[in-house]
């Protein structure tokens, strides 16, 4: 959890997230304290992409050697062209100044060059974003949906045969590498293997050939095993949070009130135990959200998806350091920004959270 | 049916089991064994307190194993981890380090399973066998170094900002929630593409970016144990930070710390396979990712070679997996009450 991420920010009014359901109803209504809780979050926020800049910066001056001989790739190049070449990416000026340049920079959107592709950073990046979004969304929507419910079922009769399947097949998912499942659905599904024909495309998002409609079909055929890879070794998570937040719930005095009132038990758990149960379940996804971008990052490798993580491992493999520090950049701002927009939305959804 | 019970039916208190309360106290007056149900002969008169902190500590490891005991899964994934560790011990014996010379390779490329192969060769005609075999040794090194690593700095960041509270404190849990919101692997790719090509990079790599977790924990834990009053005597008697931190609060943290390894290294094998599989691994050593690498790039995919990619992710997928249940036995054995692993 991100508990009581911002305290000193925050103040007294109480550290939001660990705070949970055993919070105290404090002197003051949401009228005052909602918008200091904001504004420490949003600052917090500030201060860890800050932090994500200054990182990536000097993350990437580490390197030993010289960032110009990756460039030339080890070919004989002369003085006055390695010069050019300095000169071209900034490489001459002091730190100092190259650092202020890089903020400055990127406050604007401007990330930088790609050694590999000579284009702005920012360019790839924005190509690449729209599919990325595409492959992650659909994912994000299902593997939390498909979590949620079998959590859920798990939990409502835990302990049993169920339950056991359930968790373990949970559990045994997420300890697959991702990359190894996509692979093997390649093989089985796209390649074909004994009297499997190979039912889907090998990689890529389009066919190139359709129009319109037919566009969106060839899309959504190429989408299917990356979903299913990204879904499967996702899932365990969700369902292992929702698990435990329900399990949590389950003893509560609510719960044999609404029972003693003659609902149902199906009725029991999802007007008065699930909605409960989600509002931990919903932070939690949002905090594992950073092992989604790893999970993405290789399934986009596999299956060679254009999107941000296939134009990752492309600048890992040059290395193109200016690109692979825009895309650092970008999936850490991302986490940080879901996670702000998960801690903002929480107290709204949860009332005993952030006054 | 919906009974309040979590996991399993649980005889246990709430105290953790393998707490070693108050080490102090032992060594300074025999305490009458007050809380050990399971020692039935009471302490030996002429025992020592040396003698008699060694007896606690043996009865709550017995009580541990009779507790860890009722976990099935958690009795599968020991079993199944003490097999790989013996393959990867006795691997110089059984297969011998030629295994990984591309020279001198006793088979065809790419041949398929056979008598001579049970598990077909790669494109350089080396058994795949062997080299999964072979693999294991790196796999299970790196995941192990990894996890010490992060597990050191966690406890160290953990007991520190527990104990020292103030600026201190707050400084090192802003850093341990960054890095805790921070997306693990990239940090981690970004570390492992700047420094070279080593094993050493990848443990380092690894063990930087995973710590937060443990951090937090054991600083939670550490702020419990020290509101209890024999923290406050410790001080009275004289005690400075570093025997507060070591001899009281230290001992009852590893429990956490204990639990908490076991699960960081399913992770930390899984992030070496990645890396590995990215490109990012030392290209002169043999292991389990590496091979999936290997195998990608041998064209394996497209050619339908199943068999050179399905043993190294079984294997990977197994010892992960099997460090999962052991851990989620020892967390649920330690905390009865928590049902699940997070």
């Amino acid at each position: 959890m991100t508990a009581e991420a911002t305290p000193s920010l925050v103040g007294k009014t109480g550290g939001p997230a660990e705070a949970g359901p055993s919070a105290v109803r404090g002197p003051r209504g949401r009228g005052t304290a909602y918008p200091r809780y904001v504004a420490g979050k949003l600052g917090g926020a500030a201060v860890s992409l800050l932090a994500v800049l200054v990182t990536s910066f000097f993350l990437f001056r580490l390197i030993p050697g010289d960032p110009v001989k990756f460039m030339t790739g080890g070919r004989q190049v002369s003085a006055e062209q390695l010069a050019s070449y300095r000169r071209e990416f900034g490489l001459d000026l002091p730190l100092w100044q190259q650092f202020t340049d890089y903020c400055g920079k990127a406050l604007t959107g401007d990330l930088g060059t790609s050694y590999q592709f000579r284009a702005p950073v920012m360019d790839k990046i924005s190509e690449a974003l729209p599919n990325t979004l595409l492959l992650t969304g659909t994912s994000f929507v299902l593997y939390t949906a498909i979590g949620i419910f079998l959590g859920t079922r798990a939990a409502w009769r835990n302990g049993g045969l169920g339950d056991r399947l359930n968790t373990g097949l949970a559990l045994t998912l997420y300890s697959i590498p991702p990359f190894w499942l996509g692979l093997l659905l390649i093989i089985v599904f796209s390649v074909g293997i004994g009297p499997v024909p190979g039912l889907f495309p090998t990689g890529g998002m389009e066919s190139g050939n359709a129009e319109g409609f037919g566009y969106v079909l060839d899309v959504a055929h190429h989408l299917i095993l990356p979903v299913v890879t990204l879904v499967a070794v996702e899932y365990g998570q969700t369902l292992l949070v929702t698990r435990s937040a329900l399990l949590d719930e389950m003893g509560s005095d609510y719960l044999t009130t609404a029972r003693a009132k003659g609902l149902r038990d199906d009725l029991v758990r999802r007007r008065h135990a699930v909605p409960n149960a989600l509002l931990p379940t919903m932070t939690l996804v949002f905090i594992n959200l950073g092992r989604t971008v790893a999970g993405v990052i290789l399934v986009e490798t596999v299956f060679s998806w254009p999107g941000l993580g296939g134009l990752f491992y492309q600048a890992l493999s040059v290395p193109d350091l200016p690109l692979v520090q825009g895309l650092f950049f970008v999936f850490a701002a991302a986490v940080i920004v879901m996670n702000t927009l998960a801690d903002l939305i929480y107290p709204l959804l949860d009332p005993r959270v952030g006054r | 049916m919906t009974t309040t019970d979590p996991d399993e039916p649980m005889p246990a208190p709430d105290e953790p089991v393998m707490a070693r309360d108050e080490p102090e106290m032992a060594r300074d007056e025999p305490v009458p064994a007050r809380d050990e149900p399971l020692t039935a002969s009471p302490a030996p008169a002429k025992a020592g307190p040396g003698a008699l902190a060694r007896q606690r500590r043996r009865a709550s490891a017995v009580r541990f194993w009779q507790r860890y005991r009722t976990h099935r899964s958690g009795l599968f994934g020991l079993a199944a981890l003490a097999l790989f560790a013996l393959v990867a011990l006795t691997a110089p014996l059984t297969v011998g380090s030629d295994v990984q010379s591309v020279t001198g390779a006793p088979g065809r490329p790419m041949e398929s399973p056979s008598l001579e192969f049970p598990l077909g060769t790669d494109q350089f005609g080396r058994s795949l066998f062997g080299l999964v075999v072979w693999g294991s040794r790196v796999s299970l090194l790196v995941g192990l170094l990894a996890t010490v690593l992060s597990v050191a700095i966690g406890a160290l960041i953990g007991i520190t900002a527990g104990h020292f509270r103030g600026w201190f404190a707050t400084v090192m849990m802003r850093i341990t929630d960054w890095f805790l919101v921070m997306p693990t692997l990239v940090l981690a790719i970004a570390l492992a593409t700047v420094m070279s090509r080593s094993l050493g990079t990848i443990i380092l790599a690894i063990g930087v970016t995973t710590w937060p977790t443990t951090a937090r924990l054991v600083r939670a834990q550490t702020l419990a144990v020290e509101s209890r009053p024999y923290i406050e005597r410790a001080k009275a008697l004289g005690g400075g930070h570093r025997h507060v931190m070591s001899r009281h609060v230290l001992p009852n943290v590893m429990p956490l710390v204990l639990a908490q390894t076991t699960l960081i290294i399913s992770s930390s094998i899984l992030a070496e396979a990645t890396l590995a599989f990215l490109g990012l691994g030392d290209p002169t050593v043999v292991s389990w990712g590496g091979l999936l690498q290997d195998a990608r790039e041998a064209g394996a995919v497209s050619a339908g070679k199943w068999w050179y990619l399905v043993p190294p992710g079984i294997a990977i997928a197994v010892v992960a997996l099997s460090f999962t249940l052991c851990g989620r036995a020892v967390e649920s054995v330690l905390n009865p009450k928590l049902g699940v692993a997070r």
